[in-house]
């Protein structure tokens, strides 16, 4: 008899929606069906029922070719590569739970890595704009049943989030949202006419890379001065009636995308972008969200700053302090600089999101890849560990946009003998220490979690 | 004064950290015990010895000291941060943070300097005859209070973020600069003899700019209010006088709001 499980989170994008259902089959090994989930959501799920996912450890052998090796053989070679490496370098944990990535950070202390996320090519510019002006932010409940004008500014959720506009920002009906879309204006800012301008009651159609031109004219409108007739592109009454629209809002909402983090002046834009939101604020009630691409991509951040302080760019190489400072120790910057001599790629996949240049740099020295999938960069890989599927065969606690946390679910059982990440990166750890010939130090949050043996070592 | 000669003899196959090279920790030293010094290479800890050969000893103090390192420095970073004193000379290129909070002395590169020259510098004089690449006199990341002293002056080009959140001081670049020129500044002074792409003063509270040749986009936020003639560097122009941010916050003296000046050279 298939079991029906309800309120399973989706491991897709930032929205990781929590009210997924999953049709399994009766010794829980397979996934038969997929309700309320995206077309990605859905493929996503199903994708755990390939036959032909890798069950064990591959490693480069001297002819180029990839054979299969025991997990102790691939643990111990991984924490003898980093442990050697002068400044090994950890990217990625967009796709996986925060447990593993609480885990890789005791390897990444071992061995005075880099820790970074895929932040460094999305969002960090966001973090950094945070640090300088603050956060207005609030959690997609709010926005859901308050926001009566949303700004999607340089994103296109109707792609990158398929289910963020049905379950959060234009149609849902809230508690003073009861019209939905009805009672909801929407403005686009950006360059294309994507599928989301399309639904917009604005399209603001500007000129690529003038967003921050474009945020300072809205501040400079919205102080009663005069602009310029055509600020990036934008005749000056649709940016007045714009601002207008803003400030006539009983809350307004702005979400922004990589068409602010990554075009010219990055954190820049996003800074105006805050200003511009407590500019708002003296007028109404506004707030402002990052739009976070993968499922518990704000993980890596809240983990690690409540770890290191720093939420991405993390240079743990000096032993005593962690030092950030994204443009020198942001992976696509140590890799272009050739100031990382051993990567690790995990939960995400840097072969085929970095440019090939740094791909180029990265792979003159070992390239470890731990992912539950092939995918380009295992295939450039020199080790390649598979591991369980968060979300989907191992559970664990996430991170959504809004950096709400969510205990998300395992819905069938996970392949026989591979480990979790946090499994995974644990036994390296415990290895790392054998090699140092140090004491494990086992700290953690969770009382079933590992505890220190011995108590000299508290 | 005792001069303290570096002579590169190793290229870094990492970044080497040459923290250590500055007058303050040369000072009072004799060449072995420089050479001694530490410095990060990754995560091993190894001594300047390993990519220099030290002749000179150090002077009594900082002031007493100069630094001459004769040859190349691209993969050396740190280069007299955090100087109080004494000077040093690169013949030759910089890696990243050359004279960041450097309070005093002197630093010349002869070649080129790469990013975060000069940050939260709060005196002292930087000089480069080379380009610099990005956040020249800029604040470390998360600080509101960034440049408050001393003067940087590039024989060259530099790239984005220059001077952001500055409060004091003098940032010269003699040819162009690419965008963010005093972003979220509230003082200092930067003056570029170039043309420059966009975004000069955005957000800026306080504080003075000069651009000599062109803004090809100017910041909708300023405000032309009219033509008067400066001295800058030596020379006297006639310039457009802007003021903003309009579209951010500004404090008051004596009654009147306070904006920052852009001085635009006017077309002849």
């Amino acid at each position: 008899m298939p079991k029906l499980i309800k309120g399973v989170g989706c491991p897709y994008c930032g929205s990781s929606c929590d009210d997924i259902e999953v049709l399994v089959s009766d010794d829980e090994t397979k996934i038969l069906e997929v309700h309320n989930a995206c077309i990605i959501g859905t493929n996503l799920f199903h994708h755990a029922n390939d036959p032909t996912r890798p069950r064990l450890p591959r490693r480069r052998q001297p002819d180029g070719s990839m054979k299969e090796i025991p997990y102790d053989e691939a643990i111990d070679y991984m924490a003898k590569t980093m442990l050697a490496a002068k400044k090994p370098l950890v990217y990625g944990f967009g796709s996986t739970n925060c447990e593993g990535m609480s885990a890789v950070a005791r390897i990444a202390e071992k061995s005075g890595a880099v820790l970074d996320n895929c932040a460094t090519i999305c969002h960090g510019p966001s973090f950094l704009a945070i640090f300088d002006n603050g956060y207005p932010s609030c959690t997609l409940g709010e926005a859901k049943n308050r926001a009566d004008v949303v700004v999607f500014w340089g994103c296109n959720p109707m792609h990158a989030h398929p289910r963020h506009t049905s379950r959060y920002s234009i149609f849902p009906r809230g508690y003073f949202t009861q019209k939905g879309q009805m009672q909801r204006t929407v403005l686009c800012v950006d360059p294309r006419e994507t599928d989301t301008a399309k639904l917009a009651d604005h399209h603001l159609m500007l000129d690529q890379g003038h967003d921050y031109e474009l945020f300072d004219a809205f501040r400079t409108v919205l102080r009663g001065f005069e602009i310029p007739d055509v600020v990036a592109g934008i005749p000056k009454e649709t940016i007045k009636k714009s601002v207008e629209i803003m400030k006539n809002a009983k809350f307004c909402m702005i979400f922004f995308g990589m068409g602010c983090t990554h075009t010219d002046g990055r954190n820049h834009n996003i800074d105006a972008a805050i200003s511009l939101t407590r500019d708002l604020n003296t007028h109404t009630k506004a707030s402002i969200m990052a739009m976070r691409g993968h499922y518990n991509i704000a993980g890596p951040g809240q983990v690690w700053a409540w770890q290191f302080g720093f939420p991405y760019c993390i240079d743990l190489s000096k032993g005593t302090h962690a030092h950030m400072n994204p443009g020198e120790t942001s992976s696509v910057d140590l890799a272009m600089r050739d100031e990382v001599d051993c990567f690790v790629n995990v939960g995400a996949d840097a072969g085929a999101h970095f440019p090939i240049q740094p791909v180029q740099h990265l792979k003159k020295h070992p390239f470890i890849t731990v992912d539950p999938n092939f995918n380009m960069a295992s295939e450039i890989s020199d080790l390649h560990i598979p591991v369980r599927i968060a979300g989907v065969d191992e559970p664990g606690v996430v991170y959504r946009m809004d950096n709400v946390p969510i205990q998300f679910r395992a819905v069938i059982k996970g392949l026989p003998g591979v480990p979790s990440d946090e499994e995974l990166f644990n036994k390296v750890y415990e290895r790392m220490c054998e090699l140092t010939k140090t004491e494990p130090i086992w700290l953690a949050a969770k009382e079933d979690r590992r505890y220190p043996e011995s108590e000299a070592v508290i | 004064m005792a001069t303290v000669t570096l002579k590169p003899t190793k290229v870094p196959e990492l970044m080497f950290e040459g923290y250590s090279i500055t007058p303050d920790a040369f000072a009072g030293k004799t060449a072995p015990q420089i050479a001694d010094l530490p410095g990060h290479e990754g995560k091993f800890v190894l001594k300047l010895g390993d990519f220099f050969e030290v002749s000179g000893n150090g002077g009594e103090t900082a002031a007493d000291t100069d630094i001459v390192i004769t040859g190349d420095c691209t993969r050396v970073k740190y280069i007299g941060a955090r100087m109080t004193a004494g000077t040093v000379t690169v013949n030759g290129n910089a890696d990243m943070y050359v004279g960041g909070w450097m309070k005093g002395g002197k630093i010349h590169i002869k070649g080129n300097m790469d990013s975060f020259c000069g940050i939260q510098m709060e005196g002292g004089e930087l000089l480069c005859d080379g380009d610099a690449k990005n956040h020249v006199g800029c604040a470390y990341r998360g600080d509101w209070r960034g440049m408050k002293g001393g003067t940087i002056r590039i024989k060259g080009s530099a790239g984005n973020d220059i001077g952001t959140a500055m409060l004091g001081g003098t940032i010269i670049i003699e040819k162009n600069a690419f965008i963010h020129v005093s972003t979220h500044a509230e003082g200092g002074t930067v003056i570029i003899k170039g043309d420059v792409e966009g975004r000069v003063g955005g957000q800026m509270v306080k504080g003075e700019m000069y651009v000599l040749g062109k803004i090809k986009f100017m910041m909708p936020g300023y405000q032309k209010v009219g033509t008067v003639e400066k001295e800058v560097d030596g020379a006297t122009y006639t310039f457009d006088h802007y003021i903003g941010d309009l579209g951010e916050r500004h404090g008051k003296s004596k009654g009147q709001i306070v904006y920052a000046n852009l001085y635009l050279k006017a077309a002849a």
